[in-house]
């Protein structure tokens, strides 16, 4: 899929994901991306690397006088599991990558899809903090109403195509949008289009009904 | 992404490997103990290689090399968490569970694709976003392999080796830009904040982009 893949992850979204200074939806577009994308992931890990330099560079401070007994005794107890949430099995053709499947609690036919009108759906992911992300469904052929955005908006294709103002996106791309950007992304005929989308702030819609209907699709 | 890694600008060449008199005591052992290859010369040396450690306590459970890593990473964790926000107290607390993680994980440890300061950095900043933003972290699926039963020394030092070399490179940067990528890796800058132009050290980590492409190339065959 790697070879495939036109439209990447911005220098500055992957250092912050190394940093791990992203919210959790961000965090949650790039592990996806990332989980499709060679050349991205070995970006990301060099600005680890970089992480490693600055720890490295820091001027040491003084630890509590038995830190080093207390970290021994914490191994001997054994630290409390993390409650990593189990991956869910991949069915066969699974649209979903990894990570948007722990949010999920499973595959694509396990989303609970949200009609929003004219056939395009959407399943909110549970999030810490106010970024937002969300799985859209755009039948074939369908536009996503005209919209412009208050933050910036990562969306990466996982299944399908859609084509906006500045260019198509296939499977595995990303379009990453500002407030600059008012776009109508179209999916291309043929095949439905599923989306991943993240955002920091709630979108503009320029129609009149797809603003009355925003408060209460939170999107 | 492969043919932008060859345009991106050539500010920041690496200084050669540093000189390991030029680090504070205790890291001569550990270089020496990772010369594994027999190549002693003073470059190898200068890795300040912390791999064996991680091995020693992989397979003997050996709390003298524990000791020696925590002597060197603990106070810069500490000291990390601290930049990152938290008291001294929760730093204190954070840094014991992220050294204790290191022991317990000691066999996902994998020198062909981090050096142990990048390892402890990312178990560091994931225990941060964690304890202090109180919110998960998605990670990229994992690659279909584990860390290599025996992976090719030569490249597992350059690669140990980089991190210092990064760490050199980022001290010789002018305070300023040294201090934005600092505060990047603090959790200061929101994503948007890190722009290009603040200097991202794009040509200092080209070399870096490659090898680690090289080896996902040479992998996936």
């Amino acid at each position: 899929m790697s070879a495939k893949i036109k439209h990447h992850l911005s220098p500055q979204l992957l250092m912050a994901y190394a940093a791990g200074a992203l919210p959790e939806a961000f965090d949650l577009v790039v592990a996806s991306h990332l989980s499709l994308c060679d050349a991205c992931r070995a970006e990301a890990e060099s600005y680890e690397t970089l992480g490693g330099a600055v720890l490295e560079n820091e001027n040491a401070v003084a630890l509590d006088e038995d830190s080093l007994a207390a970290t021994l005794r914490l191994i001997e107890t054994g630290l409390p599991e993390p409650a990593e949430a189990a991956i869910p099995e991949a069915a066969p053709g699974e649209a979903l990558p990894a990570p948007v499947r722990v949010y999920v609690g499973g595959g694509l036919d396990d989303v609970r899809w949200q009609n929003i009108g004219r056939g395009v759906k959407q399943a909110l992911l549970p999030m810490t903090g106010e970024a937002r992300a969300r799985l859209l469904y755009i039948p074939a052929g369908m536009a996503v109403p005209d919209h412009g955005h208050s933050g910036a908006e990562v969306t990466l294709v996982l299944r399908g195509a859609f084509s906006d103002e500045s260019d198509r996106f296939g499977p595995g791309d990303v379009e990453i949008a500002d407030e600059k950007l008012h776009h109508s992304p179209v999916a291309e005929e043929g095949e439905d289009c599923i989306c991943l989308a993240v955002t920091d702030a709630p979108l503009r819609f320029s129609g009149l009904v797809p603003r009355l209907a925003q408060p209460f699709l939170q999107i | 992404m492969f043919t932008d890694v060859d345009t991106l600008d050539h500010a920041f060449t690496p200084p050669p490997a540093p000189v390991l008199s030029s680090f504070p005591g205790g890291r001569a052992d550990a270089a020496r103990a990772a010369i594994v290859t027999g190549a002693g010369d003073a470059k190898s040396d200068a890795a300040c290689d912390w791999t064996a450690h991680v091995h020693r306590i992989r397979d003997t459970r050996d709390q003298g090399a524990f000791a020696e890593l925590f002597g060197h990473f603990a106070p810069r964790v500490k000291a990390f968490l601290i930049r990152s926000g938290a008291d001294a107290g929760l730093a204190e607390e954070c840094t014991q569970e992220v050294m204790a993680t290191l022991w317990q994980k000691a066999h996902q440890f994998d020198p062909a694709r981090a050096s142990v300061a990048t390892w402890v950095f990312t178990i560091a900043r994931n225990r941060r976003i964690d304890a202090l933003r109180r919110q998960r972290r998605p990670e990229p699926e994992d690659l279909p392999w584990g860390p290599e039963a025996d992976p090719d020394q030569e490249e597992v030092v350059t690669l140990q080796q980089e991190t210092d070399r990064l760490a050199e490179a980022l001290r010789a940067l002018p305070d300023k830009q040294r201090y934005l990528i600092e505060r990047a890796y603090f959790g200061e800058l929101s994503h948007t904040e890190i722009a290009a132009e603040t200097g991202l050290p794009l040509g200092t980590i080209k070399s870096r982009i490659r090898l680690a492409l090289e080896r996902l190339r040479h992998e996936m065959k």
